[in-house]
């Protein structure tokens, strides 16, 4: 193709107009015929939109008809054309990696309002960028292949979905899930607005398929522990924690928790938020996938002194699947990409002392509630307070940890709908006066708003203000016994005080607790909030900083069933993309070590965010992963012995750069 | 300059006239813990909630000139009894902090006034004194004598723990439940116990101000606590003064004790009734003169 | 009948834009009118604009209703409504600063007895360096309301039985120290 004839470089260089962004305020054509004077330039043009495709022709045509081999094109931001020029060049046979953008549209025309000023600035950084380009090699992309299994972690509609999702497209998939069983915070849900679909009646088919599929392995009471590799070639360990019942031999029977010593149950059931007990032997709910029992070391007797009666083993005689002795056991498995949809926890309201959670029995937060109003919840789907009484007032607090610089700053998003439906529902379980307290209503999906205009029509209180306070403090003897709520009414003008015999708090949905581990663990990033970070908040929330990592669900950030489907849904078609293509391209920016002048001092190692930097101990030298490397330029700078370089940053296309931009002073 | 007490004490004007017995029963208990406490010579009011309203800058130079007067003392600590002052002192601490202006304001005065720079002093409550130096442990040891059956109720206040949470925590607080507890006093738990008192309504727009610590007292009776205990004189005036008219107007037989945290804790330690400014109670005398007197037989001497 | 509309050329927008530079008046641009400041505020009950209307007004540049209020006066400093605030709003700083200005513009209710006790309060401040409780009552009642001293009189004679009223006028020693604070305040406020 078109490389150096005889040795010699041939310059190339294109000035847009970029319609009036740039030519307003720079010269372009006194930039053009400036640089037709610099040494190395055999061709310097105008045009108004290089990014078009006559603007692409003109350099494709000097590529091949006046053997160009260098190419600077000023114009806007490399951010968003820098491949279009790269591209550009390599059709016409030019190594993509020879032309070099000049940004002098949001670095000069953009910020500066003198023409003269901005016209010099525009120059100075053209020849720059000639005398850079000048030292430009030609550099190729590699590429990794791509291994097409996919590790999904959390199994919550997010990992469901996504998990049977690439698993349709014929890829094998690893579905790892912390606890005993998939179904995640849903499968706690009873109606989902705003159809009131029963949340659980369409979730199992989705389980049960995800149980059901060949695709698809299930570890569930598995954790990973270790994750190595880069995109495409991913090596994961996952720790499969002992149940002490084989899931191979277990059939879901149940009558091992019937036969257990603990003839009452007496620890509290996670499942259902501490509102009713279980036994050491359970299964979390009946539609539990796997429908295998678990039994809870830290309460099993047999588990903890080595001293039961072990009648649980008499239930199971046939089939023998409850082992006491069995261990935790270890996975190690090859995978090309992962989603993680590790999902939320919901904040604690003992950190808002004045609403009484833990304080008074009767306060509750929402997702207790949703136990509560469930058929096969702990009160068979009675709407009854700790006391046992069917409630006449019931009083619902929005944003309690959501929009608060005290708590989370955020807006957790489902806790409006959630609000209103279980306005709805426990109305229709007890004929409560419900109050719902609220600083603003958002219903903002298919099918919100109209639902809540199905609640207000249902007679249900919406008070405008956020609750100051739950007292027990009588004030009036009509409040006598009951939990008040102080507020002000910002709709009606009143401040009130509202007897409620049940509070519900609507807590805000935060990241998991162990986030940032899981974060380590995988190497992604973080937003402010906690949440896991995306790409791209607008164009790319699946993907991550981390190539081959998507991520779906609430572990990105609040937001409710459908666009979690959703966000699942593109992770998965990513994360099948990028099987389906089979390699994946690499930037070539990245740093290399010059090994002879390594001197093994291993500074560069711990600086590298990506951890692409290892150290061989037989050569004593150090050694960088060019697949993990981002080219972030850190151990490049830090390195003492300057043996580390970086492909498209060397030192005299930096320093030649540099000396262009202040020739202007000699 | 070395001080000749560990602690300066700042009184605020209302610990010379209404708040009287807050003096002396503080003064009295510090006295048996033996932790001298010294007066800081030439205080001057320190504006409280009042000259905030008129002026920042004099309000802060107020504040500012006390802290700097302790300064002179060599003195770290300044115990500023009434929550008002304390929180006023603090408040202006913070001003100069974080607004430049207002420091150099503060700088220029100190300058021309011939006071020493302002520099770290401490704004101390004798209820976090009492909590941190001396601690629980000491006081237990420290008890000579225990109240039998009587049950108290914590009443704060607002603004030592509001808005700064350094003397307790500002939704919750308990450590003047837990002082009370190690010196044998049966504690009442009391929703109200941060609820305000109205401060300086009750001089203004009277009703509103009583009503305020009507409901108060009210809330009190109706826990069981037959006393409440305060840390601030205006508190203390306030639930005190005004109950022969809530008797009046509401028909309801209150007639509460209102006691000085230091007061109680100073009469567990061994201190005497008129030492402690007892005689001074206004409402619930007779509890008082009950409790408080060495002869009688219910009492554990320790 | 009162006709009640708000013309926009009534707001006065650049005091609006100005109030947030005030020292702990910064976030008042946060508030998401919640109301949780009027909820847990004891006095808001008494006052004619809640405390969360008093924001919403300042923002709005409505200065005239927000300082010739009763609210600014009832307010006890008790700081509930800082304390929890979800935005952080230094609403009792707030209520401060308009108190101040309140009286700068004269714009106050002249004959509400709160108002006045800060300026009798402050009187005696700034000449003795320290106040008299009863004279400070006094001079206020004296000013605003004289029939309030008869409703006080059963509390005089408790307090002077008790030996806690103390009829002294105050004053510190180094009284030329306070002329420094009269003169910062006037240049600076």
């Amino acid at each position: 193709m078109s490389e150096q004839k005889n040795g010699e470089v041939r310059i190339g260089v294109y000035v847009c107009h970029c319609g009036a962004n740039i030519a307003d305020t720079v010269d372009v054509k006194a930039v053009a015929e400036y640089a037709a004077t610099l040494p190395g330039v055999v061709v310097a043009r105008d045009y108004k939109y290089m990014c078009s495709d006559p603007g692409q022709e003109l350099v494709q045509e000097d590529i091949r008809n006046l053997n160009v081999n260098r190419v600077v094109v000023a114009a806007c931001s490399p951010s968003l054309h820098e491949n279009t020029f790269r591209g550009a060049a390599e059709r016409a046979g030019l190594n993509p990696f020879f032309v070099q953008m000049v940004n002098i549209r949001e670095h000069d025309s953009w910020v500066h309002s003198d023409r003269e000023a901005a016209t010099e600035k525009a120059k100075d950084l053209v020849r720059a960028a000639v005398r850079r380009v000048y030292f430009h090699k030609p550099l190729e992309k590699r590429r990794v292949p791509i291994h097409s299994e996919v590790l999904v972690v959390g199994g919550g509609i997010a990992g469901i979905h996504a998990a049977l999702t690439v698993a349709n497209s014929g890829k094998k998939v690893y579905l790892v899930e912390r606890e005993p069983t998939i179904g995640g915070h849903m499968a706690q849900y009873d109606k989902t607005f705003p159809t009131l679909d029963c949340a659980a009646c369409i979730l199992t088919p989705k389980m049960s398929a995800v149980k059901a599929h060949p695709n698809i392995t299930l570890w569930t009471y598995s954790e990973v522990v270790s994750v190595d590799g880069s995109v495409g070639d991913y090596k994961v360990v996952v720790k499969r924690k002992p149940r002490y019942v084989r899931e191979d031999l277990c059939v879901g029977c149940l009558q091992c928790i019937d036969t257990c010593v603990f003839k009452e149950p007496k620890f509290d059931d996670e499942f259902n938020m501490g509102l009713s007990k279980r036994k050491p032997i359970y299964i979390p709910f009946p539609q539990a996938t796997p429908k295998v029992v678990v039994i809870d070391p830290e309460a099993c007797i047999q588990l903890k002194t080595g001293k039961c009666k072990k009648s649980c083993l008499e239930a199971c005689v046939e089939r023998g699947a409850i082992d006491f002795d069995q261990k935790e056991s270890y996975e190690e498995i090859h995978v090309g990409s992962i989603i993680i949809a590790t999902g939320f926890q919901t904040f604690d309201p003992r950190r808002m002392p004045q609403y009484g959670y833990g304080k008074y029995p009767n306060v509750y937060t929402t997702l207790e509630v949703e136990r509560l109003v469930n058929a096969s919840g702990p009160t068979g789907g009675q709407v009854v307070t700790r006391d046992g009484r069917v409630p006449k007032s019931v009083g619902i607090i929005l944003c309690v940890g959501s929009r608060d610089e005290n708590t989370n700053r955020w807006c957790s998003r489902v806790c409006c709908m959630t609000s209103l439906k279980l306005a709805h529902l426990i109305k229709e379980h007890t004929g409560a006066e419900v109050f719902i307290f609220y600083i603003d209503m958002r219903a903002a999906g298919k099918g919100y708003e109209e639902f809540y205009q199905r609640v207000l029509n249902e007679g249900v209180h919406f008070v405008r203000g956020r609750v100051a306070e739950i007292t027990d403090w009588a004030l009036d003897p009509s409040e006598e016994g009951k939990l008040v709520a102080r507020v002000e009414d910002t709709n009606t003008g009143f401040v009130r005080r509202i007897p409620l015999d049940m509070v519900v708090l609507a807590v805000g949905l935060e990241p998991q607790p162990d986030a940032l581990n899981v974060q380590r663990l995988f190497g992604i990033g973080c937003s402010l909030d906690g949440f896991f970070l995306e790409k791209h908040p607008k164009l790319a929330p699946a993907p991550t900083y981390t190539d081959g990592i998507f991520i779906a669900g609430v572990c990105h950030g609040p937001k409710d069933i459908p666009d979690t489907v959703m966000q699942a849904g593109y992770a998965a078609a990513e994360a099948i993309a990028l099987a389906d293509t089979g390699y994946f391209e690499l930037e070539p920016n990245t740093a290399y070590i010059v090994e002879e002048e390594c001197s093994g001092c291993k500074s560069c190692i711990p600086l590298c965010p990506y951890q692409a930097i290892t150290f061989n101990e037989g050569k004593q030298k150090a050694y960088i992963n060019e697949v993990l490397c981002k080219g972030c330029g850190t151990c490049v700078a830090a390195c003492p012995s300057g043996s580390i370089k970086q492909n498209l940053f060397e030192d005299e296309e930096i320093f030649s750069e540099i000396e262009g931009v202040l020739a202007y002073a000699q | 300059m070395e001080p000749s007490a560990k602690y300066l004490y700042y009184p605020g004007c209302s610990l010379k006239g209404t708040g009287i017995a807050y003096e002396e029963s503080l003064l009295t208990t510090f006295c048996l813990l033996e932790m001298p406490i010294q007066e800081l010579p030439d205080w001057n009011c320190c504006g409280a909630t009042t000259y905030m309203s008129v002026s920042e800058t004099s309000a802060t130079l107020l504040a500012a000139r006390n802290l700097a007067l302790a300064r002179r003392t060599g003195s770290r600590d300044l115990l500023a009894p009434c929550n008002a002052c304390y929180l006023t002192l603090r408040k202006s601490q913070e001003l100069v902090a974080h607004y430049p202006q207002i420091a150099q304001e503060t700088e220029r005065f100190l300058e021309q006034a011939g006071l020493p720079r302002l520099d770290s002093v401490r704004v101390r409550h004798p209820l976090e004194v009492l909590y941190n130096d001396v601690g629980l442990q000491r006081l237990r040891e420290l008890t000579v004598r225990r109240l039998q059956g009587v049950r108290m109720a914590s009443y704060y206040g607002c603004q030592a723990v509001r808005p700064y949470g350094e003397v307790d925590d500002p939704h919750n607080p308990t450590r003047m439940d837990e002082i009370l507890k190690a010196v044998g006093v049966e504690v009442v738990d009391y929703s109200l116990k941060t609820k305000c008192c109205g401060g300086s309504h009750t001089g203004t727009i009277h009703d509103v101000g009583v009503r305020l610590n009507y409901i108060l007292l009210k809330e009190a009776m109706r826990r069981g606590a037959q006393a409440l205990v305060t840390i601030c004189p205006l508190c203390q005036f306030n639930l005190d003064a005004y109950q022969a008219e809530i008797r009046k107007q509401t028909g309801e037989p209150i007639d509460m004790p209102i006691l000085y945290l230091t007061q109680v804790v100073g009469w567990a330690l061994g201190g005497e009734f008129r030492e402690l400014g007892l005689h001074r109670a206004i409402s619930g005398r007779k509890l008082v003169e009950q409790w408080f007197t060495a002869k009688k037989e219910a009492e554990t001497y320790v | 009948m009162e006709r009640q509309i708000r013309y926009q050329r009534e707001a006065d927008l650049e005091w609006a834009h100005n109030f947030t530079k005030h020292p702990n008046c910064e976030r008042l641009l946060s508030c998401i009118q919640c109301g949780t400041c009027s909820g847990t505020c004891p006095l808001s009950v008494y006052m004619d604009l809640t405390p969360r209307q008093v924001i919403a007004m300042v923002r709005e540049g409505f200065r005239e209703d927000v300082l010739r209020s009763k609210t600014i006066w009832l307010c006890a400093s008790c700081y509930a409504c800082s304390v929890e605030c979800p935005q952080n709003i230094k609403i009792t700083d707030i209520m401060y600063r308009l108190k101040r200005e309140a009286i700068q513009s004269n714009l106050y209710p002249k004959r509400f007895p709160i108002p006045v006790l800060a300026q009798e309060f402050c009187e005696l401040v700034r000449r003795r360096g320290r106040n008299s409780e009863f004279w400070v009552v006094f001079r206020m009642a004296l000013r605003s309301n004289p029939f309030v001293l008869l409703t006080m009189a059963r509390t005089g004679w408790d307090l002077w039985r008790t030996g806690r009223l103390s009829l002294r006028m105050e004053r510190i020693q180094r009284v030329n120290e306070l002329q420094y604070i009269s003169a910062a305040s006037k240049e600076v406020d």
